[in-house]
């Protein structure tokens, strides 16, 4: 039996959900005694993708062109459906990144597979894979099973731990897939990043901000500590929907479900939405001058009083420990 | 043109997860329910699209007859038609999307909006799905959509940025929070909803791919620890998060 794990790359570069799908597909298996192959699909990243075999893949297949330096839904989809028919995969693994929750159910389709997405958790029992996922933003949890012969399972980012690589090497099998123009009926022509931004779905501390600050402009504090963390900025829906911060900033149940190991909620009260999309961070602050906020029943550590105090005294601590 | 949007009816987010007797689904017992939000802008952007090219936005969902709610408040903010795809079973996001895709082919569609996702599953999968059963190409995460003589150029969300896609009508456009500000529907726009007629049909049988087994609670957290009342707190705090969860 073979998994296909598809490991994410931009610019040549793995995501660090790459290693996590990698290392996940490796912990299964063993139980499901099956060979683990990784996927990189790009332009130039033949030369990174040896690396793969640290994390667990026993062989990396490198499907790579020009055209396929920025991502393109239908393409990507092609290829990942055509390596796994070649290889016949019974299980493939992908990231529930934006890359992988778009490709995703496409290669199903392909493979005539049904997919569960968004995973955080995949047990075997008797050789079966159960994978569990957040539902409601999180307010739930189901066990699911995948009926067809080929399965497919997406995989939340920074839920999964890659650990470190053992830094054996895998064998690299470049792979020729043939495309036309029409495989490329959805492509990217450019991508345009955030400059120096940390995105919540990635960051591994967020700060968040809510409608206790009052205004816009006293997001200021907020991106301080956040800055001083190396953190992401987060943002509550009444901030968002008030146009004080961008959308792409906003968690819970209509913006991002996030699982950082630090989520610091400053002036937020914790309506059960945005609740839903942070309460699964691994360490919860937070900052409030109402002592019966529902946030502080998630909380680990809170402090009861005006963030316009406590937020840049926090600032203060955290650079003098980390000396900035 | 020939616009379809896909609705889904859902509890709505102030919705408290409470498991059912089934095990598998949710207590519905004093749940509201409504428009699936990111379902709003897709069909404001499908109205958008009949302002600029003419043509007539017809509205589908695919469940019971409590699915008429979200369809007739889709009505109300202007969508021509609706049409309801009756089924009460449960369907995973394959089994929805291919009786949407069906449709989607009797019909003629010429373009297709959803939402990025149901907030009820969280699958994130029927557009794909959709798009793929056609062979049209589809574009998710959408927050910024323009469309010139059946190209389509649109923005996606990704991770610390956004990415600029290219393609062709026909196509899926699977809409994200930003992509356009929805509507209210206006008093007129209620009143003409309740004569617009909706059409039942039963949807195409479909089996499911992924089978729930159980339903749970993520497990409660234990409470925690107030650190203190004002900006004095802020050094142990620090040294908590340093030293006792070592996050920093």
């Amino acid at each position: 039996m073979k998994i296909l794990a598809f490991a994410e790359q931009r610019n040549g570069q793995f995501k660090k959900v790459a290693f996590e799908v990698v290392k996940a597909a490796q912990t299964i298996s063993e139980q499901l005694n099956a060979e683990v192959i990784a996927l990189v699909v790009g332009n130039n990243i033949s030369s990174i993708a040896g690396q793969l075999g640290g994390y667990g893949a026993a062989k990396v297949i490198c499907v790579e062109e020009p055209r396929l330096e920025l991502y393109s839904t239908t393409a990507y989809a092609k290829i990942i459906a055509e390596i796994a028919k070649a290889e016949s995969a019974e299980v493939l693994l992908l990231p529930a990144s934006a890359m992988g929750k778009d490709v995703a159910p496409r290669v199903a389709v392909k493979l005539n597979a049904g997919l569960a997405v968004d995973c955080t958790a995949l047990s075997v029992n008797n050789g079966t894979i159960t994978a569990t996922r957040p539902v409601y933003a999180g307010k739930g949890l189901v066990d699911v099973v995948v009926k067809t012969p080929v399965k497919l399972f997406s995989l939340r980012p920074n839920v999964f731990t890659a650990g470190n690589s053992n830094g054996t090497p895998a064998p690299v099998d470049i792979r020729k897939v043939e495309l036309s123009d029409t495989d490329f009926s959805a492509a990217v022509k450019e991508v345009k990043q955030s400059s120096g931004k940390k995105d919540v779905a990635e960051a591994d501390i967020i700060v968040s901000g809510g409608r206790g600050l009052k205004g816009p402009e006293n997001f200021k504090m907020i991106e301080e500590l956040a800055a001083s963390l190396g953190a992401a900025v987060g943002a509550s829906r009444a901030v968002v929907d008030a146009g004080w911060r961008p959308h792409d900033e906003q968690v819970g149940q209509t913006g991002k479900t996030v699982s950082p190991s630090l989520y610091i909620a400053v002036a937020i009260s914790g309506a059960v939405q945005h609740l839903a999309g942070m309460s699964s961070s691994k360490y919860i602050v937070a900052i409030n001058k109402d002592k019966e906020a529902p946030i502080f029943s998630v909380a680990d550590y809170g402090i009861v009083g005006d963030a316009f105090e406590v937020v840049p005294a926090i600032t203060a601590e955290v650079k003098k420990l980390l000396g900035k | 043109m020939k616009i379809l949007v896909f609705v889904n009816h859902v509890p709505d987010t102030e919705t408290k997860v409470k498991v059912g007797a089934d095990g598998k689904s949710i207590d519905t017992a004093g749940v509201n329910y409504m428009l699936n939000p990111y379902d709003e802008f897709a069909v404001e952007e499908a109205l958008r699209t009949k302002q600029a090219f003419g043509g007539e936005v017809v509205v589908v969902s695919l469940g019971g007859d409590a699915n008429k709610e979200t369809l007739r408040k889709s009505l109300a903010m202007g969508c021509d038609k609706a049409v309801l795809l009756k089924d009460q079973s449960v369907r995973d996001s394959f089994a929805v999307a291919s009786s949407l895709a069906a449709y989607a082919k009797e019909y003629g569609a010429e373009i297709i909006f959803c939402g990025k996702q149901s907030i009820d599953y969280d699958d994130a999968q029927v557009g794909g799905i959709v798009a793929e059963l056609l062979g049209w190409p589809s574009i998710s995460v959408v927050v910024k959509l323009e469309i010139t003589d059946g190209n389509i150029i649109a923005e996606r969300e990704i991770e610390g940025g956004h990415e600029i896609v290219h393609a062709k009508l026909p196509a899926v456009i699977i809409a994200q929070k930003g992509l356009n500000e929805p509507r209210y529907p206006s008093l007129k726009g209620i009143m003409d909803a309740k004569r617009k007629p909706i059409e039942e049909k039963s949807a195409s049988p479909a089996d499911n791919r992924v089978e729930v087994l159980a339903l749970r609670q993520p497990p409660a957290k234990a409470a925690g620890k107030i650190v203190g009342t004002d900006a004095s707190a802020a050094a142990e705090l620090v040294r908590l998060l340093h030293e006792e969860a070592k996050v920093i």
